[in-house]
């Protein structure tokens, strides 16, 4: 037991910073999905973020921090909406009231619309993932990646 | 031993393990808390000459490190984006009140992308009275490419790197570090001093 304490008082003394790491947010390759032409078609993106960090949320309340935005480029299949996850919020030194932000795993749903004139066949949906990251230490740049998401389209 | 004894044992022993528990309970919550203390002054003969940089201000005014020899500076590197920067903000201010009459200056390195449409706003918003000038990739990488922001140098009235601290460390670290630097005479050793503008170190230009 006696060692156990040692144990976790030793936990505190690991620098969080003691490293920069410049990749935070984890993306699997989004697997290819299967629509019909002229439905709905609803797109899980699974994030996972390292242990300690945090993104801002979708909509920060402090205008000069940057939010987590997903963008999908314009095509034959166009974006009905995008649904983030609810926040949790934090308790943090520069900001008066609970910051919202994401950490851990979450997911961003998107919800596309798949035009009846689309032929069969694979189409590749482009996007922008925009994100910020930040320890309780320190912040890393925004940072900007490429989403594709293959759909593979039938009648 | 009889069965009283035995449950006598037992309870003090679980007591025992519930009160080691809380304590490592106690221990691990406590972690998040303080910003920490990382005080460590490099020793003269270890510090490095600091690389020179030609920034411009928000007045469009060039801002060469070099021009600050003979002065402890605290170098912040930073952004309005930045939550941590912003906690040390205020004590940065502080500092530049208390000393700048003894040779000291704060000088914060914005790294926003957007440059002064985002930066100027906040400069004035935080009334920050320190210069500030608006950093590139190219400094960034003379600093060892200055990734996680906040990210502080000390640097000694002869214009070497005293310290450096990546994240936010307590003020009272600073604090520490720019009296034990101011504690040093002026007229300190002539080597080791900020590297001369064209001579061997890049003279950078920002647009």
């Amino acid at each position: 037991m006696l060692s156990a304490l040692l144990a976790a008082s030793s936990l505190c003394f690991i620098p969080i910073n003691a490293v920069a790491q410049t990749n935070v947010l984890m993306m699997p390759k989004p697997e290819p999905v299967a629509a019909k032409a002229g439905t709905t078609i609803e797109v899980k993106l699974p994030l996972q973020l390292r242990e300690g960090y945090h993104v801002n949320s979708d909509k920060p309340p402090d205008p000069y921090l940057i939010p987590l935005r997903l963008t999908w480029d314009s095509g034959p299949i166009t974006v009905a909406e995008i649904v983030y996850p609810k926040p949790e919020t934090r308790k943090v030194d520069f900001f008066a009231g609970p910051l919202p932000v994401f950490s851990g795993h979450f997911e961003l749903l998107t919800r596309f619309k798949v035009a009846a004139s689309v032929p069969p066949g694979l189409v590749s949906v482009a996007g922008k993932l925009r994100y910020q990251a930040c320890n309780d230490r320190m912040c890393l740049p925004p940072k900007t990646i490429d989403v594709t998401v293959p759909v593979s389209v039938s009648r | 031993m009889d069965g009283q004894k035995l449950r006598q044992k037992l309870t003090v022993s679980s007591i025992r393990r519930w009160v080691l528990f809380a304590a490592a309970v106690t221990i691990l919550a406590s972690c998040e808390a303080p910003i920490p203390d990382n005080y460590h002054l490099k020793s003269a003969n270890e510090r490095k000459p600091t690389p020179d940089f030609a920034l411009k201000d928000a007045t469009g005014a060039t801002v060469k490190l070099s021009d600050y020899k003979g002065k402890v500076v605290l170098l912040n590197f930073w952004a309005t984006w930045c939550g941590p920067c912003k906690v040390e903000i205020p004590w940065f201010m502080d500092f530049q009140k208390t000393y700048k009459d003894r040779d000291f200056a704060v000088v914060g390195v914005s790294m926003d992308e957007d440059g002064w449409d985002a930066v100027k706003p906040y400069v004035e918003e935080k009334k920050m009275n320190y210069r500030v000038v608006l950093g590139n990739d190219q400094v960034s990488q003379l600093f060892g490419s200055v990734d996680s922001l906040p990210t502080t140098i000390v640097i000694d009235r002869e214009g070497r790197i005293a310290s450096t601290h990546v994240g936010l460390v307590a003020k009272a670290t600073y604090q520490k570090e720019i009296e034990k630097l101011l504690e040093a005479p002026k007229d300190g050793p002539k080597t080791g001093a900020v590297r001369a503008a064209g001579s061997e170190f890049a003279l950078l230009h920002s647009n």
